[in-house]
């Protein structure tokens, strides 16, 4: 692959996002709160529309809108006045502040422009709470951001004031329909939880008369300010490794216990999920559940022959590859390639991890590729199907082979956020779309034309 | 209304006949507001997008890149090479030591790799800082590779969106003069300020053609890196759009002689008289026959079907906020012939004499507002109780979230808007939006209707 090649320079078509996105989606999923992107105008408008176009929800960012003399002398002034003015227009609970690439450059220093602001106001105790968070572009994906928010709000927020709820679910990057259905499993496990963040009302809410200010949702500022006190703290991602993340916040400073397992996509990852919620609620897992998985394993048997030694290609975020590779690979399909922009360094081990026991031999693992380098490799590799977000299609059509729509950002299909990828129930979901898809093809390459699968 | 009013703004919204007219713009957005507006680079980078045949290398971290891949819906007749992302990707120690080494390597490889005929190298905000001089490494490797190698100096920051206009227009006018203009007509056009979004400048091509108008360069829907060279061959500069190519066009009056008319491809009136105005400006009856043949045949084809449209729509009210005001007076009268009522119309980077002239145009009461955000057009929408609002992409979940029907005037839209057919595809964009039965669940607590 032309990445690993020595000369290998320039990035065409990336399979990747930048930091301040990944901290602005956190920022949306909690209670009352605005993203503030610290930069310049375009950072927040072209993440507002590249977000818009997968949730198909109004997403305001505010921008310090920082022009050429505060990139010279400095963008604190423009900071504070934009905070006033977010502040008279939306009353927020919470602004979470991000940085960009231009003024992480600059080197303005946030916090202490933050300490600045409050000491120049009348009324600071009014002031909404305030998080920042550091996300130059030239350093990470929009993951590092993505997790970096997430630790930034349990630091500069968790304390041990209160009861909390028994449980801090981190799930990372997921959909608003994952999300539901996450809330939905740990009360049927009857645990009370704080799952951070939670976009599933603010990023998918309902047709409004009036319009919201900030949507209704997200996680409350009050239930984070006592996750110190939660009895564990678990955390979706195995690439996380050494990485500051939120669940290692609450361990190295709470004390909490943490719990670090795979995204539940597909039965032996849902299981683990699912055992270790058993653990912590001292519950049995909930006929319900037992019937999701009993309806699930019999899909898997009825369709099993219509997957069986298919190649996929899967890309995207490096934890969402995971789980989808270990999915993939308990259905009969072969994953002859996992690719990420992301070098997490741990993409690899991780896979190995969760196909040991599926998968005879190791698919190709690539970490910081582009559709390049993909599509090149792709040329080897014959696959029948894509596995990963909406910016593969242009290759799933070169390929004339089905793209199965997972992820983010889903920009040419409606309903991306609705796409249910955990649990059972989503991988019930997955593996019909998947089968359906490869049922399909073989129907309108057909010269016959069967109407009987 | 007025709490959502920063006082700061109260200047960049006017209200038609409410008081003398005056209006604030021109202006950087103002922080926290939550502009609609995106940056320098963002400016350059659509002007410059559809030339379809050249390399455009965004040097930069990978943000900037990554969400203009394949943005706009700028379609080509050949090549295909604008649809691809290309970045330096710019990471830590880029930043410390300098990106001028990768730039140069990159560019040398994608230069192999793909064989443009140009390529245009993107500075973002992060190389203003750092002093990458792409200059040098741009001459650098034009000499190496023999094609031009042109910066593009759209560092983010470096004002609003106009500034970038400003950036792609000095970067296009590099190339303009450095091709053989032999045999070029002298009934020859360049059409400025068309993106061919939907395939629309090919419309517009056709109907120059039959008039018997040759257009030599399209600037820059479906553009070439060669029609742009010898653009200034033509007769004539035929610009559309706000402000995006007219500092192109300026500089080509100033250093070639060559006159420009501005124009509108939108609504029948104004596409029509765009046809008259560059009739009238060749002064030969012969082409000014043939624009009104073309005329009478293209509106006896679509006048029909768009009664029947505006039987419906009649009566209706829309709201318009667009990129650059210009498009807005096209969009007015779009919907004054559908006898539909425009209460709000807005726009990014119009320039006073647009609005003043929006104001002159619209009826009392009608809302006329600079670099908008969320807050201040839902608040729009909801007073004046749209039916229809036009925007783009941004705007979209605006309209939808309040039981608003919407219409993509931007450029990712998929249907052509331009020309005589535009104005029917517009009728029926508008149409099947408002018209949808599915507002009866969003519309009874609007409190509108029975």
């Amino acid at each position: 692959m032309s990445k690993m090649g020595p000369n290998y320079i320039s990035t065409t078509n990336a399979c990747k996002l930048c930091k301040p996105l990944g901290a602005s989606l956190v920022f949306k999923g909690i209670e009352g709160a605005v993203p503030y992107l610290h930069g310049s105008q375009g950072c927040a408008t072209y993440m507002r529309r590249y977000i818009i176009s997968h949730f198909n929800e109004p997403i305001d960012i505010a921008s310090s809108s920082l022009g050429e003399k505060h990139a010279v002398y400095g963008g604190g002034p423009n900071l504070k006045l934009g905070l006033t003015n977010v502040i008279t227009k939306y009353q927020p609970t919470m602004i979470g502040i991000a940085t960009t690439c231009l003024t992480e450059t600059i080197g303005d220093d946030v916090p202490m422009i933050l300490g600045e602001y409050n000491r120049e106001v009348n009324d600071a105790e009014k002031l909404p709470t305030m998080v920042h968070v550091h996300t130059p572009s030239y350093a990470g994906t929009h993951m590092e951001g993505f997790h970096a928010a997430t630790a930034a709000v349990l630091e500069q927020l968790a304390g041990q004031g209160g009861k909390a709820d028994t449980v801090s679910l981190l799930p990372g990057f997921v959909s608003a329909a994952d999300l539901r259905y996450l809330k939905e499993v740990l009360d049927d496990f009857g645990l009370s939880a704080m799952i951070l963040p939670d976009y599933s009302e603010t990023m998918d809410g309902p047709a409004q008369h009036k319009y919201e200010k900030i949507p209704a949702g997200g996680t409350p500022v009050s239930a984070i300010r006592k996750a110190g006190n939660c009895r564990m703290v678990i955390e979706f991602g195995r690439t996380l490794a050494e990485m500051k993340t939120g669940g290692s916040v609450l361990q190295e400073k709470f004390g909490v216990a943490r719990s670090v397992v795979g995204l539940p996509i597909g039965i032996d990852e849902t299981d683990r999920f699912l055992e270790l919620l058993s653990a912590v609620s001292g519950r049995e897992r909930p006929e319900k559940h037992a019937m999701e998985r009993g309806r699930l394993v019999d899909a898997y048997v009825d369709g099993h022959k219509y997957v069986f030694g298919k190649k996929a290609v899967v890309y995207g975020e490096e934890d969402m590859v995971v789980g989808l590779t270990a999915f993939l690979a308990e259905i009969g399909i072969h994953p002859v390639l996992c690719a990420s922009g992301g070098k997490s360094g741990r993409l690899a081990a991780a896979i190995a991890e969760v196909t040991r026991e599926t998968l005879p031999e190791q698919p190709r693992v690539e970490e910081g590729v582009d559709f390049y380098d993909i599509a090149e490799a792709v040329e080897s590799l014959e696959p029948d199907l894509l596995v990963g977000h909406s910016k593969g299609y242009s290759l799933a059509r070169k390929l004339h082979i089905p793209l199965i729509r997972v992820g983010f950002p889903i920009h040419d299909r409606v309903g991306g956020q609705r796409i249910l990828h955990l649990g059972y129930r989503g991988a019930q979901q997955l593996f019909d779309t998947i089968a359906n898809a490869l049922i399909a093809r073989k129907q309108d390459l057909s010269d016959v034309g069967y109407s009987y699968m | 209304m007025q709490a959502l009013l920063l006082d700061e703004r109260q200047e960049q919204i006017h209200r038609t006949g409410e008081k003398p007219f005056t209006i604030d713009c021109d202006k950087d957005s103002l922080a926290g507001a939550v502009s609609q507006r995106a940056c320098v680079f963002c400016g350059s980078r659509v002007v410059l997008y559809p030339i379809a045949d050249a390399l455009h290398l965004v040097h930069g971290p990978i943000g900037c890149a990554v969400y203009t891949w394949d943005i706009r819906g700028a379609l080509s007749s050949g090549p295909e090479l604008h649809r691809l992302s290309f970045s330096t990707d710019l990471q830590e120690m880029d930043v410390i030591f300098g990106g001028e080494e990768k730039l140069y390597k990159a560019l040398i490889e994608l230069i192999d790799r793909h064989s443009p005929e140009a390529a245009f190298v993107y500075s973002t905000c992060i190389v203003g800082i750092i002093g990458d001089d792409l200059a040098a490494v741009c001459k650098q490797v034009e000499d190496e590779k023999n094609i031009p190698v042109i910066p593009v100096q759209s560092e983010g920051f470096k004002g609003n969106k106009r500034a970038g206009y400003r950036a792609a227009c000095d970067a296009m006018f590099t190339l303009v003069g450095t091709g053989d203009t032999a045999g070029t007509s002298p009934y020859s056009i360049n059409i400025l300020g068309d993106f061919n979004l939907a395939g629309e400048i090919w419309m517009i091509r056709e109907y120059f053609e039959r008039m018997g108008v040759e257009v030599v360069a399209n600037i820059t829907g479906d553009g070439r890196v060669g029609d742009i060279k010898r653009a200034h061959g033509a007769a004539l500069n035929v610009v559309q759009c706000s402000g995006a190519t007219m500092d192109l066009a300026r500089m080509m009056e100033d250093e070639y002689g060559l006159p420009s008319i501005r124009v509108s491809y939108f609504g029948i009136e104004d596409m029509a008289e765009a046809l008259y105005a560059v009739a009238r400006h060749f002064d030969d009856p012969a082409i000014m026959e043939r624009a009104r043949d073309l005329v009478r045949e293209e509106l006896s084809r679509v006048y029909p079907e768009l009664q029947k449209y505006k039987a419906a729509l009649s009566g209706k009210k829309a709201a318009i906020y667009v990129g650059g005001s210009f498009k807005a007076f096209s969009l007015v009268k779009a919907f004054r012939l559908l006898d539909m009522q425009v209460v709000m119309v807005g726009s990014q980077t119009g320039t006073t004499e647009e609005y003043r002239e929006l104001a002159e145009i619209t009826d009392p009461g009608t809302i006329i507002v600079d670099d908008s955000n969320p807050l201040e057009l839902s608040s729009f929408l909801e007073e004046k109780k749209v039916d229809i609002f036009v925007g783009g992409v941004k705007e979209r979940p605006i309209a939808y979230k309040l039981g608003v029907g919407f219409c993509d005037h931007n450029h990712e839209r998929k249907e052509a808007l331009a020309g005589f057919t535009g104005m029917l595809n517009f009728a029926r964009e508008v149409y099947s939006s408002v018209m949808s039965p599915v507002w009866r669940y969003t519309r009874p607590a609007r409190g509108d209707e029975s």
